[in-house]
């Protein structure tokens, strides 16, 4: 289990390898790369140039490491790896890897996207787009914490 | 009381302060109650205000209004996280 937060880019397939390198319990890995995308955001209509993303030194490495020790107590899981960058990102850029590693594929899934939802409503991260008409913080989105909310059962 | 007091993201840009240290009167105890004491300095400290939306965390984990606040806390007001 292992969590990392930087401003450089990261190898997804070192990554992956490394979920499963010299293990023989390991059936499955599940991993998440999530990017920036160049949207066109409703109303605003302008094209995203570049992100910078700020977060919160010390308590951002903590609510990760609970995130994944959740997820370890929710299902098997032979390792996690959670990267996320900070700093000035471009359209394009990876932003997030997240990578679980279990005997079989359904504990690996599940984990997966559970981290995912969690990181998206509790890990200290912002992010602010720049455009043509100057920098735009971006607006926390309902459809995030309700993807959180359906694990709490 | 003495607390150090963060702020992060458009709250931070809003206020115009990243962090302060600052020494609480002994009828702010609780996170609620400190959001209200800083929304009281007036102008865009409002933005602190009830029912605006800002999230808080005590010694950087995330916790509610009604969460006590002790001496040398490290306390950070900060707005929903879009991360990820």
């Amino acid at each position: 289990m292992s969590v990392s937060v930087q401003e450089a880019d990261f190898d997804v397939g070192a990554e992956t390898a490394a979920l499963s390198a010299g293990r023989l319990d390991v059936g499955a890995v599940v991993t998440f790369v999530g990017l920036v995308r160049a949207d066109k955001l409703s109303g605003a209509g302008s094209e995203v140039s570049a992100m910078t993303l700020e977060h919160y030194p010390g308590m951002t490495e903590k609510s990760l490491e609970a995130i994944i020790a959740e997820a370890g107590g929710r299902w098997q899981l032979q390792g996690v790896r959670v990267i996320h960058r900070f700093g000035r990102l471009l359209p394009g850029d990876r932003i997030v890897f997240v990578g679980v590693a279990s005997a079989h594929r359904g504990d690996a899934f599940a984990a997966c996207e559970f981290i995912m939802d969690y990181l998206k409503t509790r890990a200290p991260f912002w992010k602010k787009e720049d455009t043509p008409e100057g920098g735009r913080w971006v607006d926390a989105r309902e459809a995030d914490d309700s993807a959180a909310a359906r694990w709490m059962t | 009381m003495s607390v150090k007091v963060l702020y992060f993201a458009s709250l931070r840009e809003t206020l115009g302060y990243s962090h302060e240290t600052l020494t609480l009167p002994e009828s702010v105890s609780t996170i609620g109650a400190l959001r209200g004491h800083l929304a009281r300095r007036g102008g865009a400290w409002e933005a602190l205000g009830e029912g605006r939306n800002v999230r808080a965390a005590i010694n950087q984990e995330m916790v509610g209004p009604e969460s006590a606040v002790a001496d040398r806390d490290e306390i950070a007001f900060f707005p929903p996280v879009t991360g990820g």
